[in-house]
């Protein structure tokens, strides 16, 4: 059900071919006709005449229909088998009643913004290949789906890759950083903002906040969970929210900046090591994990929230940041559950896997079963660390016999850190480290507010 | 000049929309209840963008309700609503049982249904929409409905959901209730038809009726709504939302026959002249200088105050085109007037009305030298705040190249009076594009041919059997089968030794005539009704009290809701003591005094310990018993006063 999931910010603009007819009934009948989507055509089946324009189909759909767009603007499927004649009226391109959006062009002496799109949307059309939405990306066209933004930045738009974030891999998280890291250097910009799919933005703001460190300049992850193509989405207020953020904000780093409740009012901006998308549908899906968000902005204001600002970096006039871009894939995030199958881990070891993150139970175990097992891994080079399942709080070995059991066999406790951003942070420490054991080092080390060293009551 | 227009000559068609609610146990795209929200519990903000269609363009009705930018407010309960109608989750698939009403539905107009059905979203950013779009599909088109020997054409029949419900609409902030959002609806819409107001009605009523047979449609207020589509020989076709009475839709009628006859008239003349609409507002120009400089008019003076600019806009060709009038009160001038109230703007002037409303004859003079104007053009001057003018001007522009042709399509609101206003430009095409959430639905013949026994009967039959199942004449039959009130009917009349006709009679006639006197009828529950006639089968109200009971009732004094709110315990039910208080009230019950007396002397000798031990203390313990035999029967004062007084004498002995 793949259109089921479209919900998500989405994307696909490489494929050109999209919404074509496939072989098979329709094609053939259209093909014969030389008719092609877009076409005006006229259709007769046994007891009814249908006039309109040849839509596409959507991949997933069967292929017995042909759907055309009625005047009335409805669209309709007609059966293959049950059409007596079908002829083409008119070709493509014919006018269409419309109006365009009153052209709106940023004052002048806005701070500039970089705007990198890997594959968010926000301002498109419909996909029909999948249902997705197509990227409309020019700065006017930004300016004229979100006016607002022309008070707070001249935004200069470059689009980098167009995936559905399930798609993105390792490999991707360095050409995005290494296009931020391209953008700051030129030193032209206030703050860069990078649009995302939804379903693995908290991964890819784990991976930038590893993989460029001491950045002068905030780097703001920005989303949409109610698709761009809809005039619900909050694809608009959270573009503004990053820009206000990357505009105006005193601190540097990788952000994300999303819906904090249901209402259009409040954008979150999180920090890029301390966030997960919690809800498969709401807005308000991305929640700082451990900490509050740093700020919260309002009305086009920027309020800070974060208890321990001191943790952040300060936005810098200093253009030397640090730039590792590279991800080592083997890594493997086991889950662990009543029932696991130790021949899980085993088998990582077998094909080859560098590094094991566990997300365990509670303070941070697994079942002694997995004993043997996660010895082999450690004694076999590979690095094991340990993350809970519980989403909040720190893992905490030495309470109970297991945790002290596991931490015998050389499982590291990895603290707070969020599993998925451990799973991320693994990735990068073997990839830019010299051996196992400096990769270890760096995994217990704090480098980017993936561990808290002080958890608030309230 | 009106009573000269034919509408048989102007070829005056009239179309009909209705939409109506269907009796589903879920919404259309969600589990939540189709029942109205007692009480919200939830609340959110949000405000909608519009967005590109399918084919690349903006649709004019949605910028224009952009152009507007509000907030909207949201309120909700659990129950009515869910993430869906939050459009905080995507729709879950059609409900089968709406689908399956439209299509019994299509069946029975003769309709052919689509081989597949595409759910599409119909761009509505006015707020009734949490996602910004009205989700709707085509399920069939064409087939007919036969209204009194005549063949009336069906266009299209579509199911779809309805929209939330406004609360308020206050400076810039609107508030909707989601309870509504999503609700199934039918839309019917039929082909226009030519002939009298009252044979139009006929067509609605008959439409009605066949959708009702189903018993699968909601009933009471709201449930069924109509839209009309009203076009004169060589116009465009103008929605008017809003019509509720007959002779509403008869002057609604007349004046729109008026209105586009003599916007022809206009455009006629306009053509005549040969007047070059490409020229028109290709010069604009700021006059807050000359209209500021000693301001007298009282607009212009408020428009200043409030920040405000004045624009001109030259109109070449138009002189004396904007203040003609081939109707009473039909002029271009005018229809600007309201068009601009729609940007919240007020202050609009043309050069065929000046100089008045304090506007000099020097301003108007330095306005046409401003925009160098000869003495064949026009100016049309606004004013308001910096922001809203362009867009105003922009719709001014728009208007004035499309007098030429006559009528635009446009969404018009009936007045109470029976005139017309304009609300929004009529959607193109560019409004609909494809719900990408939901698959398309393919309809097979097998599908079809297992619903062919569900279609309903005929109306004619239904009456025919309602009549003799429940010894009904045949018109009181029709009625109660037109009213809200068939299904509480059947219901007394089956449970209840209560004579049918008796039931069906003060649930029609009497009830209408309560209802022509301005009384409002939705406190008569099918609850309120049903107790009513419970308490007349019991015997401890009158037959004659039933429709006085109905007055009180509909007349919802505040002292007897507010004596009722104060006697009010949790536990109780709080309908059953509303109907006590009004039965009280018109003194409709059925114990004599005699008899309550006897009664009471009985309660009195049957708690005589009681009486022994508290001494006058005992009086509200044997109320409670008193009033647990007679509520409803006697009123709760005389047994007060009569118990108090036997009480004392007793004592007193």
């Amino acid at each position: 059900m793949l259109i089921y999931l479209a919900i998500a910010l989405r994307v696909v603009t490489k494929h050109d071919n999209s919404g074509e007819y496939r072989e098979e009934t329709g094609l053939k009948l259209l093909s014969k006709h030389s008719i092609s989507v877009g076409d005006s055509i006229k259709i007769t089946t046994k007891d009814a005449e249908i006039a309109g324009l040849l839509m596409p189909r959507y991949e997933s759909a069967s292929e017995e229909y042909i759907v055309i767009k009625l005047k009335s603007g409805y669209n309709t499927g007609i059966h293959v088998g049950k059409i007596k004649s079908i002829t083409k009226m008119l070709d493509k391109d014919q006018a269409v009643a419309s109006v365009r959006t009153p052209a709106v062009t940023a004052k002048q002496n806005l701070p500039k913004v970089a705007f990198i799109s890997t594959g968010g949307t926000i301002a498109s059309k419909i996909d029909y290949r999948t249902g997705g939405v197509h990227a409309a990306l020019s700065a006017d066209e930004l300016y004229a789906s979100v006016p607002e933004l022309a008070n707070h930045a001249s935004i200069d738009p470059e689009v980098l890759m167009s995936e559905y974030s399930e798609n993105v891999r390792p490999e991707h998280w360095t050409l995005m950083a290494e296009k931020v890291a391209e953008k700051v250097t030129t030193g032209r910009y206030r703050g860069i903002i990078l649009s995302h799919g939804t379903d693995t933005m908290h991964y890819t703001a784990g991976a930038l906040s590893f993989a460029l460190r001491k950045l002068p300049v905030p780097v703001v992850l920005v989303g949409a969970q109610r698709s761009s193509d809809r005039p619900s989405s909050d694809a608009a207020l959270n573009l503004l929210g990053a820009t206000i953020f990357a505009t105006e904000s005193k601190y540097a780093g990788i952000f994300v900046a999303m819906h904090a409740g249901t209402s259009d009012d409040i954008i979150a901006c999180h920090v890029g090591t301390r966030v997960r998308k919690n809800h498969t549908s709401r807005r308000d899906a991305f929640e700082s994990i451990d900490m509050t968000p740093v700020a919260l902005v309002r009305n086009n204001e920027i309020k800070m929230q974060q208890k321990h600002p001191n943790r952040l970096e300060q936005r810098s006039s200093d253009n030397h940041f640090e730039v590792n871009t590279k991800f080592e894939d083997r890594v493997i995030l086991l889950k662990y559950y009543p029932g696991f199958d130790p021949m899980l881990i085993e088998h990582a070891i077998n094909v080859g896997y560098r590094a094991i993150v566990l997300e365990g139970t509670g303070l941070g175990h697994v079942g002694r079963t997995c004993f043997p097992a996660l010895k082999k891994a450690v004694d076999g080079g590979l690095m094991v660390c340990m993350t809970s399942q519980c989403i909040w709080g720190r893992v905490r070995m030495t309470v109970y016999d297991t945790g002290r059991d596991l931490l015998d066999i050389g499982v590291i406790p990895l603290s707070d850190m969020i599993s998925e951003t451990a799973t991320v942070k693994a990735m990068w420490a073997l990839a830019n480290s010299k051996d196992v054991e400096a990769a270890k080092k760096i995994m217990q080390e704090n480098l980017a507010n993936e561990i808290s060293p002080i958890l608030s009551i309230s | 000049m009106a009573s000269t227009l034919d509408s048989a000559s102007l070829n005056l068609k009239v179309g009909f929309e209705i939409h109506q609610q269907l009796a589903t146990k879920n919404k259309l795209f969600c589990n939540c209840s189709c029942e109205e929200a007692k009480e919200y519990d939830s609340s959110f903000v949000r405000k909608l963008r519009p967005t590109q269609s399918e084919l690349g363009a903006y649709d004019p009705a949605a910028m224009f309700e952009f152009s507007k930018m509000r907030t909207v407010e949201y309120q909700a309960a659990f129950g009515s609503s869910c993430l869906v109608e939050a459009d905080e989750e995507p729709p879950h698939d059609v409900t089968k049982e709406a689908l399956e009403t439209a299509l019994i539905f299509s069946l029975a107009l003769h309709s052919k249904v689509m081989h597949e059905i595409h759910v599409m979203r119909k761009i509505v950013i006015d707020g009734s929409n949490t996602s910004g779009f009205q989700r709707t599909m085509l399920v069939a088109s064409g087939g007919h409905l036969d209204v009194a020997g005549k063949r009336i054409g069906v266009q299209s029949i579509c199911l779809e959901e309805d929209a939330a419900k406004l609360i308020s609409d206050e400076k810039g902030v609107r508030k909707f209730g989601l309870d509504r959002l999503g609700v199934p609806l039918v839309e019917i819409a039929l082909e226009p038809v030519t002939g009298r107001p009252s044979e139009i009605m006929q067509v609605a009523l008959t439409l009605g009726r066949l959708l009702r047979a189903s018993k699968r449609v909601a009933r009471g207020l709201g449930s069924i709504r109509q839209d009309i589509n009203i076009s004169v020989q060589n116009g465009a076709v103008v929605e008017v939302k809003g019509v509720q009475q007959l002779d509403q839709l008869v002057k609604v009628i007349e004046h729109e026959m008026h209105r586009q006859y003599g916007l022809i008239v206009i455009g006629q003349k306009l053509k005549e002249k040969n007047v070059d609409i490409e020229k028109v507002g290709d010069r604009i120009e700021d006059v807050t200088d000359i209209l500021g400089n000693k301001v007298s008019s009282r607009i212009v003076k408020k428009i200043l105050e409030g920040g405000g600019v004045l624009i001109a806009i030259k109109v070449p060709g138009f002189a004396g085109m904007i203040g003609f009038e081939p109707y009473k009160d039909i002029r271009l001038g005018r229809e600007l007037g309201k068009l601009v109230k729609f940007y919240d703007i007020d202050g609009v002037f043309h050069s065929d009305e000046l100089p008045n409303y304090g506007i000099t004859e020097e301003e108007v003079a330095a306005v046409k030298q401003r925009l160098q104007m000869n003495d064949s053009d026009a100016f049309v001057i606004l004013g308001g705040p910096n922001d809203k003018i362009k867009f105003a001007s922009d719709a001014i522009i728009r208007r004035l190249k499309a007098a030429v042709d006559g009528v635009p399509a446009e969404t018009r609101a009936a007045t109470p009076e029976g005139n017309t206003v304009f609300l929004r430009p009529r959607p193109g095409v560019a409004r609909m594009y494809p719900e990408t959430d939901i698959l398309p639905i393919a309809i097979t013949d097998s599908m079809l041919v297992a619903l062919a026994d569900k279609i309903p009967s005929h109306w004619d039959e239904i009456v025919d059997s309602l009549a003799k199942k429940y010894n009904l004449n045949r018109k009181l039959a029709s009625q109660i089968f037109d009213s809200e009130y068939l299904g509480v009917f059947e219901e007394i009349a089956t449970k209840t030794g209560v004579q049918p006709t008796f039931i069906a009679s003060k649930l029609t006639d009497d009830l209408t005539s309560l209802q022509r006197q301005g009384l409002d009828a939705s406190v008569l529950t099918d609850h309120v009704i049903k107790d009513i006639f419970t308490r007349l089968d019991r015997g401890s109200i009158t037959k004659e009290s039933v429709v006085l009971i109905f007055e009180k009732l509909m007349k919802k004094e505040p002292t007897m809701v507010k004596r009722v709110n104060e006697q009010v315990n949790v536990k109780e039910d709080m309908e059953a003591k509303i109907v006590n208080a009004a039965i009280e009230a018109v003194g409709a019950f059925s114990i004599s005094d005699e008899e309550l007396s006897k009664g009471l002397d009985r309660i009195i000798s049957n708690n005589m310990a009681i009486i022994k031990e508290k001494g006058a203390n005992a009086l509200s313990t044997l109320m409670g018993r008193a009033m647990a035999e007679y509520r409803g029967k006697a009123n709760g004062q005389k047994v007060n006063a009569m118990l108090k007084d036997k009480m004392s004498k007793m004592v007193n002995k």
